[in-house]
């Protein structure tokens, strides 16, 4: 089992009923397996964003049952805002945050370490190691939550979350729904009761300090007489760092493996180093652990043995705390990089190829269209967070004027402008802005690997729903100017552009076309090319992965990759490019 | 360092090394080892370069696996596969289809696709080639490719050919399962 079914596993088993999430890698899956359980056991939902799926989950622990949230660590800068005062409120039933950090930044923008949220927010944290304990902690997280009356965060990484290992899986335990009580002094956050309540926030962080002491199956010690070059070593790990040390060090080093991140024990921290001659901390991105432990005392090898930069792997622990060399192995030449790309048939490829073609500068945001910064395409400006594409375009537009607003669109895709493109696209219409906003509308959430949204017309669960009105909504927010247009009917597309582009007022196109991927998309046949080639190139602008010039210069298809969305004929000037059904 | 045995699949998003990967870890829990499957899914899934690690034994830590650990390599393409050799040991096997798919930087002419890999692999490792495309072209469908790497895999591991077959008829959808079968006999017969 992946880490993260495991962790849904464990959330079922502990008799959560309400979980809701917005997708991000390498979260995800957590709520997508979720969502196979019974729906008359668990409800689960797709949010618009991280904040309100986090409020839902609130809303749900106060009125009693238990409750589950998860996102990517970007996401709970999002949800910062409603978990910061969910630390005050406390919870009713069991409230858990699971979130998950990126090192190394597989599918990330930025490489945030969110055990910092743990110590702002004053909430617990605990991280598991494996697929076993996402399992067993998330359970206890569950049981913590409720025993210390606050909502618990979970720390997952992209190893843990996506690797899989045995686990042992049990019932599912039946949690009732607590009783509802009105009780304002515990849930209405006013100064006057949130007074009150931060003094119970400061006694549960000692109350959870002293648990940290004595928590000793997750916190928990293991002791080696050997030494290394005559010395006792000890090292302190927290989830994934713990297997990588144990590979390189097996039992030739004292372990203490942190299963709760924060609060950290201070006691058992002192008595554990001063059993060793040299105690190093192993903990991928930030120094917190170090830092604590300078903090009370200890002295540690840290940071300047390790980076804090992506990811750790054995070898690299060995050659730190051993000095051992890496293992044997083979040297190569320097070969091309295979960055990702736009799949064949995909439909921002024909925006792009629209945009770049007009010059224009480009608001990026976020998604499988973020692809479009790079070469051949190459049209993206700027790429910041979700939702930015829109404001930060009103704030360009602002301090350089209406002509360059007119020569810059946002593009922006379904699930981001659901997720804070709206709020963004209000600023435009309340500031007077005369923004083009170009709205990419794949029917899905693709980058994390095709979600539904409020616009797709579908539940997690697949089920029918009202699905937003895209065009209604611009017109709605004060649009006046929304179209509706094919991408892939390159003139006409581009004709749309430029008009919006040109008007003295804030604009919307909706670039709609479905993404090649999904399984309603059927393109049938392939493309091939004709002797009526000059090898121009055009075609090659595209950027399509089967579309490549030979040494020789002639430009070929291949036929395992093109799936015949026959975007490429329509580019062609020699119209040498022709689609033959198979 | 440790015991236990490490595989590496790599290949490009989109080739079907994750079912390839699925295949693998489902036949090694049947088989009793302690086992432990890592992926970056994410990005990888468009057209990047893939790396999945499979690593079984009595117990199994760290999920990755480092230069020079790598006992086989499984690659569905050249350059990946010659991408990952400084993974394999120094007496690891290399099984990789000949198949090359070119990158962006070469489709747009940044930079080239490297000459003879195989030839520059087999100088540092044992190496096995097959066209796995074609050979899933005769057993019935091209996507079958991942398959047909696998039985070439599965014939030089010790895990009886049956645990592969019962674990194929879980893991492929029913439908497919005929061309799989036979997909994976080809691989398994294959010498080169
Ligand atoms: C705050 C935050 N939450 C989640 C993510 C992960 N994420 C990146 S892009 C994306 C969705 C993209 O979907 P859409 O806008 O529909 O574009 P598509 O990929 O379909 O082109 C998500 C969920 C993120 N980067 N930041």
């Amino acid at each position: 089992m992946i880490g993260n079914a495991a962790v849904a596993r464990g959330a079922y088993e502990a008799g959560v009923r309400v979980t809701a999430s917005y997708p991000g890698t390498p979260s995800t899956e957590i709520t997508e397996v979720m969502a196979t359980y019974p729906a008359d056991e668990v409800y689960v939902e797709w949010a618009p964003n991280e904040k309100v799926a986090c409020e839902v989950a609130i809303g749900a622990s106060i009125a009693g049952a238990r409750a589950l949230t998860c996102c990517k660590h970007v996401g709970l800068n999002v949800m910062a805002d409603p978990l910061f005062t969910a630390s005050y409120t406390g919870v009713g039933g069991g409230m858990v945050v699971a979130v998950a950090d990126d090192p190394g930044m597989h599918s990330s923008q930025n490489e945030q370490d969110s055990r910092h949220y743990a110590e702002a927010a004053k909430l617990p944290m605990l991280e598991p190691s494996d697929s076993e304990e996402c399992l067993s902690f998330t359970r206890l997280a569950f049981t913590l939550s409720e025993e210390y009356d606050t909502p618990v965060l979970l720390r997952l990484s992209t190893r843990v979350s996506h690797s899989q290992s045995l686990v042992e899986t049990a019932e599912r335990e039946n949690v009732p729904l607590k009783e509802y009580n009105k009780n304002i002094s515990k849930y209405v956050m006013m100064p006057a009761q949130a007074k009150g309540r931060h003094v119970v926030v400061e006694e549960r962080m000692r109350a959870l300090t002293a648990l940290a002491e004595v928590m000793l199956e997750i916190n928990c010690v293991t002791r080696s007489s050997q030494t290394v070059n005559g010395k006792k070593i000890g090292v302190i790990t927290n989830g994934i760092t713990d297997m990588y040390a144990h590979e390189a060090l097996g039992d030739r080093v004292s372990y203490f493996k942190l299963g709760m991140v924060y609060p950290l024990p201070v006691e058992r921290l002192k008595f554990f180093a001063s059993a060793c001659d040299e105690v190093y901390v192993i903990e991928e991105l930030d120094p917190v652990i170090e830092n604590h432990c300078r903090a009370i005392g200890i002295p540690v090898h840290g940071k300047e043995c390790f980076t804090m930069l992506g990811e750790y792997t054995p070898a690299m622990i060995a050659a730190a705390i051993l000095g051992e060399a890496p293992a044997e192995h083979a040297v190569i030449d320097p070969i091309p990089m295979r960055p990702p790309v736009m799949c064949t048939g995909c439909p921002h490829r024909a925006t792009y190829y629209v945009l770049k073609k007009l010059g224009l500068t480009v608001s990026g945001d976020i998604g499988c269209y973020t692809l479009g910064a790079l070469a051949p395409l190459a049209s993206v400006d700027t790429t910041v967070c979700m939702g930015a594409s829109v404001s930060a375009a009103l704030g360009m537009a602002k301090a350089r004027g209406n002509d360059f607003a007119k020569k810059l669109v946002s593009v922006i895709g379904d699930s981001t402008f659901m997720h804070s493109g709206i709020t963004g696209l209000v600023d435009i219409v309340y500031n007077k802005g005369i923004n083009t906003v170009i709205i990419l509308d794949n029917s899905i959430t693709g980058m994390t690997g095709h979600q539904d949204n409020p616009t797709t017309g579908k539940t997690i669960r697949g089920e029918a729903t009202k699905e937003v009105d895209l065009e209604a909504l611009c017109h709605a927010v004060g649009i006046d100017w929304v179209k509706v247009a094919d991408p892939f009917d390159l003139k006409n597309f581009e004709a749309v552009v430029r008009e919006a582009c040109a008007l003295e007022a804030p604009a919307v196109v909706i670039a709609q076309r479905p993404c090649a991927l999904l399984k309603t998309v059927k393109y049938t046949g392939h493309c091939i090319i004709s002797d009526k080639c000059k090898t121009c190139g055009m075609c090659m602008k595209l950027g399509c992965p089967a579309i490549s010039k030979k040494e020789d210069g002639t430009v070929v298809i291949d036929q395992n990759q093109c799936n015949g969305c026959g975007l490429c004929v329509g580019v062609c000037p020699f119209h040498a490019i022709e689609k033959v059904e198979d | 360092m440790n015991s236990s045995v490490n595989i590496m699949i790599v290949g490009v998003g989109g080739q079907g090394t994750l079912l390839a990967s699925r295949i693998l870890g489902n036949v090694l829990v049947k088989e009793g080892h302690d086992v432990k499957v890592s992926e970056v899914h994410g990005m990888s899934q468009r057209g990047g370069s893939v790396v999945t690690y499979v690593k079984y034994g009595e117990k199994v830590y760290s999920p990755i696996i480092g230069e020079g650990e790598a006992d086989i390599i499984l690659a569905f393409e050249q350059l990946e596969a010659y991408r990952a050799l400084p993974y394999l040991k120094k007496d690891g096997t290399m099984i990789t289809a000949t198949q090359c798919i070119d990158p962006m930087p070469v489709i747009i002419g940044a930079a080239s696709y490297p000459e003879q890999l195989c030839e520059k692999i087999a100088a540092k490792a044992n190496l096995i080639t097959c066209d796995a495309l074609a050979m899933a072209k005769e057993a019935g469908t091209d996507k079958a490719a991942n398959v047909v790497l696998i039985g070439i895999l599965a014939k030089r591991t010790d895990i009886p050919h049956d645990t592969w077959v019962e674990v194929l008829k879980t893991t492929v959808p029913p439908k497919f399962l005929d061309v799989n079968l036979r997909a994976f006999e080809m691989g398994y017969t294959y010498s080169m």
